[in-house]
């Protein structure tokens, strides 16, 4: 066979599909805005019935949001929402709470304890891991430059 | 040495006496719709998990086919299987409830033909009379060993491929009728250094040339088709353009798997079908009956798997890719 | 027109992200990681802020602003309690919002079955 690691790479590229960017760019966009405008109601709503400033109804947004999220994905429709929107349903807050969800759920019948709880942080302990040390060096570099 | 080339020439008989298929709901929609034994369901097929479903499929299919044929244990000597979970799960799950003598085997993908593969060889060294050959997948327990949660939301890349919910189980035997397995050809593993777990025809492309090749320059037949497992549409087209920059052209009559089993437009799924049970469900309908009707008097039947681990690929591995040829003539 | 505001920033968060995926085709965790990251970037040099006054939840809902979160309450909480502030100023911050994922998460996961997908 004359095809060998180097050269084969070039007949991949030229067999294998291209994703459909723009389209799937456009319905991220769509997507993606909806979920935050969402996310301005729903804050706007608490500001307006408790009387509470933008800063504090924001983690009560994110908790709401969270929620709806967890439930969407319970039902089966988030992945259903996630093939259209793509990125836009990725990247909001309501990803987060899927991909803890996702697994949890998936893992079920391996039990409560060690399928559905071990399986709570399979996708999103990444997440805290790297953010909670950004986090801490964000927070020590502050100390030491301002 | 009953070989040539590469090659292992099956001098008695080994005839394909019968077939029994499986398939799940979406395959049930496809192209082969009417062709399949059976067409279950949902996905869990009235059990608890989707890995207890995937055996269930496996032990009803040979228990059907053993019924068909009023074969009872005493005339089986070997039960050949495997499939794409950890420990082939599905497979000695079912060979625990059906009580054969068991030989489980992983060859991914190509499963249907290193079974079958093996059987023949072991009928013809006059090790067994009657072989059962195995194989299943299931498509919510492998996407949920090899890839992603399937409520995450996110989207699929256009070259990947659909595990196919399927089981077949195959009876060879010594004697009776049939179309006859002539030609066995095990092949190697070929690695071009694919590593995206989403594009695995691209992957086992090579793997599935390499083996055609072997097997067509050992024997020299000229096939009336030549039928790949689960390369799909990525694959099949490379595997064309290797033939066809050889000077030995098999487009007009090479066909894959993935592409048959699926509406490939109508369907959404992407590449096309992949997994154990896709090349086991398309041969043991379709090709098995177009054996049977003589509509191909020469079969080339190559099952193509991807023998990469999840650990590995994190590790940086690339996918390595293997094809099993079986030579069948009516 | 905040809620012009947040669909449009919020859309063209999501937008980058889409692009990471499509060119790098890794999966969601690495988007989410990558996102969170930078976000916790952006807080740090104050430039965040910025994105916020214009896009209000546009950029406080997408993982950008969790990751600011983070930085931020870092930051406030290292000021007043140097070293150990530092250490748990974000995890306080965004405590809510992790909790919320966890409890919830896990009774949907104890209430609902996975769904096969056909």
């Amino acid at each position: 066979m004359k095809y060998n690691k180097d050269n084969y790479k070039q007949v991949v590229d030229e067999f294998t599909p291209k994703n459909k960017m723009l389209k799937n760019c456009v319905m991220a966009f769509i997507f993606g805005g909806a979920i935050c405008l969402v996310g301005e109601i729903i804050n706007d709503s608490f500001v307006a019935w408790l009387g509470i400033s933008d800063e504090e109804a924001s983690p009560m947004t994110a908790v709401v949001l969270i929620g709806i999220s967890a439930l969407l994905t319970g039902l089966g429709w988030y992945d259903k929402l996630g093939k259209i929107g793509g990125a836009g349903t990725v990247v909001p807050i309501t990803g987060f709470a899927n991909s803890v969800v996702s697994p949890a759920l998936e893992f079920k019948r391996e039990g409560l304890i060690l399928g559905t709880a071990a399986n709570i942080f399979k996708l999103a302990g990444p997440v805290l891991v790297f953010g909670y040390f950004s986090s801490f060096i964000a927070g020590l570099l502050s100390m030491l430059f301002k | 040495m009953k070989k040539t080339g590469k090659t292992y020439i099956i001098k008695d008989d080994v005839v394909i006496r019968d077939t029994y298929t499986i398939v799940g709901k979406k395959e049930g929609q496809g192209p082969l719709k009417d062709k399949f034994d059976m067409v279950i369901e949902d996905d869990l097929w009235g059990e608890d998990t989707w890995e207890k479903c995937e055996l269930k499929m496996q032990k009803i299919a040979v228990e059907n086919l053993k019924n068909k044929n009023s074969l009872i244990n005493e005339n089986i000597d070997l039960l050949i299987s495997g499939d794409l979970l950890n420990q082939i799960t599905s497979s000695s799950f079912a060979a625990r409830a059906l009580e054969l003598p068991y030989i489980g085997v992983y060859g991914a993908c190509s499963t249907m033909t290193l079974t079958m593969g093996l059987g023949a060889m072991i009928i013809d060294g006059g090790f067994a009379e009657n072989v059962i050959c195995v194989t299943s997948s299931h498509f919510c327990s492998a996407e949920r060993q090899y890839r992603l949660p399937l409520e995450m939301g996110g989207q699929r890349h256009m070259s990947a491929q659909w595990t196919v919910t399927g089981a077949a189980a195959v009876w060879l035997s010594k004697s009776g009728k049939g179309p006859k397995i002539k030609h066995v050809t095990f092949g190697k593993i070929v690695d071009l250094g694919v590593k995206d777990a989403n594009n695995m025809g691209a992957a086992m492309a090579p793997a599935a040339y390499d083996s055609l090749n072997q097997h067509l320059q050992d024997t020299g037949i000229d096939y009336d088709l030549i039928v790949t497992g689960d390369l799909g549409t990525v694959g099949k087209g490379i595997v064309n353009k290797m033939f066809n920059e050889d000077n030995k052209s098999i487009e007009s009559k090479y066909d894959d798997c993935g592409t048959i089993i699926f509406d490939i437009n109508k369907q959404d799924v992407h590449a096309g079908g992949s997994g154990c049970g896709c090349s086991a469900a398309v041969f043991g309908s379709f090709l098995y009956k177009k054996l049977l009707n003589n509509e191909i008097k020469k079969l080339l039947f190559t099952a193509t798997g991807a023998l990469h681990s999840p650990t590995a690929n994190l590790q940086g591995e690339s996918i390595p890719g293997i094809a099993h040829c079986l030579g069948i003539e009516v | 027109m905040n809620y012009l505001m947040s669909f449009v920033i919020g859309g063209l968060i999501c937008v980058v992200g889409q692009i990471i995926i499509d060119t790098f085709k890794k999966n969601n965790a690495y988007l989410l990681v990558f996102f969170v990251v930078t976000g916790a970037i952006l807080g740090f040099f104050g430039v965040y802020d910025k994105l916020v006054e214009i896009g209000h939840s546009g950029a406080t809902v997408p993982l950008l602003g969790f990751g600011n979160s983070l930085a931020k309450g870092a930051m406030e909480e290292a000021a007043n309690k140097g070293f150990m502030g530092a250490l748990s100023g974000g995890v306080i911050k965004t405590a809510p919002g992790v909790a919320a994922a966890l409890l919830f998460g896990y009774i949907v996961a104890v209430i609902f079955n996975p769904h096969g997908d056909k």
